[in-house]
């Protein structure tokens, strides 16, 4: 799996956005936490083999997320579906 | 290839034919008609950008955009899915755009995520086995609109009448039954 490492200054929480590199919505939470200096990791998932798909969609579900994306999973516990800014700030302490 | 523009000019007219906008923030729109040129190159059909597509066309149909949920998610959210298409209030600015709920079914969104096997050979082999048994899965089926008469051969009737605007409970599908005489 490809996964690209943003630096920050912020790097409270363990941060890894489940991303589409298509997706205006992802490239609005990329930028949100860049914005907020938030240390993050992410993955296009649109760029994965069939295998990598197979163990996102587990690892997603298997947090009670849904495959709407951005999906950002905060200390390998909260996960949030969506670029929904109040729930992510809250979450991240920003 | 196609052209964003060529991208732009077909959701604008097909905003105007159904009373919609596009998105106003205009930074917003540009990412979504790139994603939406980069699915049409990739796979050759427009597939929503905010969805993982599969490249198989029967496994995409309900989310090539115009997808099937954008009408009742308009109507309901203000905005389509990916929110290229608004309605008039959100495009002026009297109701923010808000990420929109998923409604595609969860059976369908998982027919993108493909179940590995063990070895390369057998993987081949079960590969086109699985997009047999996929496609034969999609079980499609006449749907006429009680209204207008408007008939369609899909998995399910679509949430809207494209031709007269009756709402999906107005579809009944069509059964078709021989009879032998003689």
């Amino acid at each position: 799996m490809k996964i690209e490492k943003v630096l920050g200054k912020n790097k409270k929480n363990k941060v890894f956005l489940y991303a589409l590199s298509t997706c205006a919505w992802c490239k609005m939470t990329k930028q949100f936490l860049k914005d907020s200096e938030v240390e993050f990791e992410y993955v296009d998932v649109d760029q994965c083999s069939d295998e990598e798909l197979d163990t996102i969609k587990k690892d997603v579900l298997s947090k009670g997320g849904s495959l709407s994306y951005p999906i950002i999973v905060v200390n390998n516990q909260t996960l949030i579906n969506g670029f929904r800014k109040d729930k992510i700030k809250e979450t991240l302490g920003l | 290839m196609i052209t964003l523009d060529k991208v732009r000019q077909r959701a604008e007219s097909d905003a105007k034919t159904y009373g919609y906008h596009l998105n106003p923030d205009q930074k917003f729109l540009q990412d979504l008609l790139e994603g939406l040129k980069q699915n049409e190159e990739r796979f050759g059909y427009p597939a929503c950008p905010c969805r993982l597509a599969s490249g198989n066309l029967e496994i995409d149909r309900d989310v090539i955009c115009p997808c099937d949920y954008r009408d009742p998610d308009v109507a309901e959210f203000g905005a389509c899915y990916c929110a290229l298409y608004v309605r008039t209030d959100v495009s002026d600015g009297k109701t923010p755009v808000q990420p929109v709920p998923e409604r595609r079914p969860l059976e369908k969104q998982t027919r993108s995520y493909a179940t590995p096997s063990t070895t390369t050979a057998e993987k081949k082999a079960e590969l086109g086995a699985a997009a047999a048994k996929e496609t034969s899965r999609i079980g499609k089926k006449l749907w006429y609109c009680r209204q207008c008469g408007y008939v369609v051969f899909r998995e399910d009737p679509p949430y809207v009448c494209p031709i007269c605007k009756a709402k999906r409970e107005m579809f009944a599908e069509i059964t078709i039954g021989i009879e032998e005489r003689g």
